[in-house]
């Protein structure tokens, strides 16, 4: 029923249907072309926002299109048009094969349908409450923000959703639908105490409507736990004091900060950059990578998560990936054209921000399996060093392997207690180097709260991140004290 | 295949008569004011590897924005779908959700006496050859010399040409419509170089509005492979306090804080780490940024900003003064001030320099830190807390010693702005602010 309506609204809509595909595809699938698919998509999404005590701002958008492929080799020709229709199709396809000489014509594999189980509800969740229960929830959270302490002077609440339609159709006989919802609430609190003014921010989503941020979670619902979490750090960072500065123990916290595997490692094991030799993981699958306590996967399989999928970009039903066992390189994420060029299956991690972008190996949720340790005891065991459990964001160079990522809350431990909060942690090191520090890991795996942006090539993907409080017995604190 | 000026220019006039319907259409919805945006873009995208053509891409890319305002409610709404059937739909939209947005009595337009009255022509657009052949020699031609020119490149990660034009049309209900046509046109080449079981990867780049502008591919891979091969071998250097260099093309992010530091959004939340900074001294005495909307052929030029707002020359630091805020209209009523035409952003800065270039001022600092690449997002504008992964080089007696990685410098943005030193004359003008290398009197080095 539901893959029925995509075609619909994706297709017969559009006076164009499957045999029209596939006929278009027949028109590329020539001479040396190994592989062609057509991708099209249907997108809106709107979000509101709350700041003043108001709500400002309101917007919605709108748009569809389809992109057309060719592959040749390592050659790829693409072209793509912001409407849909038999005619954008022809020309959009008749530009993607530029890349090949004239030959033979070759058969297109029979489109087969498979069915891949739901993973997240096909639901628009723009329609699941009407704009005046949006709105009534960006008040809600602004005036039980600014109840909770004297000291926030501002707050700044948001909701989004977006509702994506996608269809694939290649040679080799894939004809994959999937809806895709997503939806995302914000927090960020300013509070000023004494002349001095800091930033606090929280937010969850999923891909499920909005019903879920007013769902509650061990009797709080998951809104006030995102106000009462940006206040909290605001609060923090109001007492916090200068980072140190040098090289000593780290401690990461579960959930969020398993952002730096996702820059450390995550990165470097997607296959573009292995095939092109340009990652520092590149030639070392089989060999140990990381510490023995380390097991990484990429999971596209977690029910509603914001960085799982049905199916990817390119119809491929997304994986459990195991990418690191007990500290082993044993897999890379694989799309459809790196995966055959370096004589290996597909892994569901073909992503494309939208129609108009080519796909590429992304990341889907990417996490490090819980260990044995209680966290309190890998906090104990530190004599002097850093527990960072938030952090802002990171950036990796998948060639040397080095990252930089900015801690938003972290404290020191003195004596295997966490006692001071510090400001400006930057942590830097190199994936490889930093994986082989990893001395204790908790048992206390977590996800994140569903707010992740990954950016490569221009394009940014929604992804999930998260592990297990994490040792590292050495990495380079960037802080002005 | 160039596109065709005239035909752009055609396809321009019917566009600016699309966003006059789209707000005539508002009107007859019974909003009070309404503006709209639309722009487009055509053009190529190719990469190679290692001599082999790697992606061809064809581009159009194409929205229209429109914001409607009822009394002092506002709703806003995007399409990409450009034909009018879409852009009613749209105008619909946005006038739904102003029913639902809260009174903001600092909304609406921008004033309307300040409208840009003349559209200078400041040539922006030079459309160049887009056809898949001359590109891709381009980027091959780029490619292939770089591959030769040191053993140490063992890989590529590819060159890539783009070129594009498009135009930019803006129209409000004061009766304001007006346009202008755009070209960009870039060429890159990223390549990796090892040295033992370590390799490392950097890049080069031109971009200029006309294809005459660009290095050419060979000025453009030796840049590559130089800043590639200087990299190898780099160490981490110990935690300590030093002076440091930001290198032209690292420098203007430092002048990227202070926007950031001066626009109105920052301020009125007093979010920034310069409030009330307004007459104030917040660079050393000798030094002033003028900002040149209007320089011909620049990438950073526009005749007039995101809301029809006339831009000019102005003063932004003079003898290391702060003249004006960057505010839009919106910003300026939520401070009580006026609007400066930075509704979209800055045009074209210029910083003064009295160093004649980089080596000169290496020499200056003595003993320090040249930084040549910064990563990573630690920059707090609300307090001006700065720390940041950084590589680059050490430099002893003014003369480069060794290239240093995995570190991160430190500092507090006011400090930094503050005690900048010196500037040189190796100007980038690749980036909307215009300024060379920058000596900085001290940072904090974390390493090892």
């Amino acid at each position: 029923m539901q893959a029925q309506n995509v075609e619909h609204n994706l297709l017969h809509q559009h006076d164009l249907d499957s045999d029209k595909l596939q006929q278009s595809l027949a028109t590329l699938y020539t001479g040396a072309i190994d592989f062609a698919d057509i991708y099209l998509q249907s997108s809106v999404n709107e979000s509101w926002v709350l700041e003043d005590g108001i709500v400002k701002e309101g917007s919605f958008h709108i748009e569809a299109g389809l992109g057309v492929r060719a592959v040749h080799g390592e050659k790829t020709g693409f072209a793509y048009a912001d409407d849909i229709s038999p005619q954008a199709l022809q020309k959009a396809a008749a530009a993607a094969r530029g890349i090949s000489l004239a030959g033979e014509n070759k058969q297109v594999n029979a489109f087969s349908r498979s069915a891949v189980g739901l993973r997240y509800p096909a639901v628009n969740p723009l329609a699941s409450l009407n704009e005046h229960a949006k709105i009534d929830l960006l008040r809600e959270i602004d005036a039980y923000a600014r109840s909770l302490d004297p000291r926030v002077v501002e707050v700044i609440a948001s909701i989004s959703g977006s509702y994506d339609e996608i269809l694939v159709a290649a040679t080799d006989g894939t004809f994959a639908t999937d809806i895709r919802p997503l939806v995302r609430v914000n927090c960020t609190v300013l509070v000023e105490h004494n002349g001095r003014r800091e930033r606090g921010s929280a937010g969850g989503g999923a891909r499920v409507d909005y019903h879920y941020f007013t769902a509650a979670v061990d009797a709080t619902p998951r809104w006030k736990a995102y106000a009462d979490e940006a206040v909290r750090q605001a609060l923090i960072n109001l007492e916090a004091r200068p980072a140190p500065a040098g090289t000593m123990p780290v401690v990461l916290g579960s959930g969020w900060p398993g952002v730096l595997l996702h820059e450390a490692v995550g990165h470097g094991l997607e296959g573009d950059f292995n095939r092109k030799g340009a990652s520092a993981y590149a030639g070392k699958i089989g060999e140990m990578v990381a510490s023995e306590l380390c097991t990484i996967v990429d999971d596209g399989t977690l029910k509603d998560r914001r960085g799982s999928l049905a199916i990817d970009d390119e119809g491929t039903e997304a994986g459990y990936n195991v990418l690191i066992e007990k500290g082993r390189l044993v897999g890379y994420m694989q799309d459809k054209m790196n995966a055959r060029l370096m004589g290996v299956s597909p892994t569901g991690n073909g992503r494309r921000e939208s129609y108009a972008h080519l796909p590429m190996p992304r990341m889907t949720n990417t996490y490090m399996l819980a260990g044995e340790h209680d966290p309190e005891e890998i906090i104990r065991s530190v004599k002097r060093g850093i527990y960072a459990p938030h952090f802002a964001g990171g950036q990796v160079d998948i060639t040397s392997g080095k990252f930089v990522f900015s801690a938003s809350e972290a404290y020191l431990i003195e004596d295997g207690k966490i006692t001071a909060p510090v400001k400006g942690a930057t942590l830097i090191g190199n994936g490889p180097d930093a994986m082989r520090q990893v001395s204790m890991v908790g048992h206390d795996l977590a996800l994140d709260q569903g707010v992740g942006v990954c950016g490569k090539d221009g394009q940014s993907v929604p992804v999930g991140v998260g592990q297990p409080t994490l040792k590292l017995d050495a990495m380079t604190v960037g802080g002005t004290d | 295949m160039i596109p065709d000026m005239n035909e752009l220019q055609t396809e321009l006039h019917d566009v600016e008569q699309a966003v006059a319907d789209a707000i005539k259409y508002a009107k007859q919805l019974g909003v009070s004011a309404a503006e709209c945006a639309m722009s487009r873009s055509s053009g190529i995208n190719v990469a190679t590897r290692l001599g082999e053509v790697e992606t061809v891409e064809f581009n159009q890319d194409g929205a229209l924005g429109i914001t409607v305002f009822r009394g002092q409610q506002k709703g806003s709404s995007s399409t990409t779908d450009l034909t009018a059937k879409a852009i009613r739909a749209a105008v619909e939209k946005a006038n739904d959700i102003a029913r639902y947005t809260s009174e903001d009595p600092y909304a609406g337009l921008a004033p309307a006496e300040l409208m840009a009255t003349e559209i200078p022509d400041l040539d922006l657009c030079h459309p160049a050859n887009q056809s898949a052949e001359f590109a891709l020699e381009q980027a091959l031609a780029c490619e292939q010399h770089a591959l030769q020119l040191d053993p140490r490149i063992v890989n590529s990660d590819g060159a890539g040409y783009s070129s594009h034009v498009g135009y930019r049309v803006y129209g409000n209900s004061h009766g304001f419509v007006a346009g202008y046509l755009q070209s960009r046109h870039s060429l890159s080449c990223s390549l990796i170089a090892k040295s033992g079981d370590a390799m490392q990867r950097d890049y080069s780049y031109t971009v200029a509005r006309h294809r005459d502008d660009l290095w050419t591919p060979h000025q453009v891979a030796e840049d590559a492979v130089q800043s590639t091969v200087s990299r190898l071998d780099g160490r981490k250097i110990a935690t300590a306090k030093v002076p440091v260099v930001f290198r032209a093309d690292v420098a203007n992010s430092l002048f990227g804080h202070l926007v950031a530091g001066i626009s109105g959004g920052s301020l009125y939340r007093k979010s920034s780490f310069l409030v009330d900074h307004l007459g104030k001294q917040v660079l050393p005495s000798w030094l002033t940024v003028q900002e040149r909307p209007h320089l011909r052929g620049a990438l950073a030029s526009s005749p007039f900003d995101h809301e029809g707002l006339a831009t000019h020359d102005r003063d932004i630091i003079k003898d290391g003064v702060l003249q004006t805020y960057l505010l839009t209209s919106y910003s300026a009523r939520k401070l009580g001030m006026e609007p400066t035409g930075h509704a979209g952003g800055i045009h074209t800065w210029e910083v003064t320099h009295q160093v004649e270039n980089l080596a000169a001022l290496c020499k200056k600092m003595g003993t320090g830190l040249l930084v040549t690449e910064l990563m990573g997002q630690g920059v707090n504008i609300v307090n001006g807390d700065y720390s940041r992964g950084a590589a680059g080089f050490w430099v002893e007696n003014g003369e480069i010693q060794y290239p240093v990685e995995e570190i991160t410098i430190a500092g507090n943005l006011k400090d930094m702005l503050a005690n900048i030193v010196a500037i040189a004359g190796d100007v980038d003008a690749r980036h909307g602010v215009r300024t060379g290398s920058v000596l900085l009197e001290e940072m904090r080095i974390a390493g090892v």
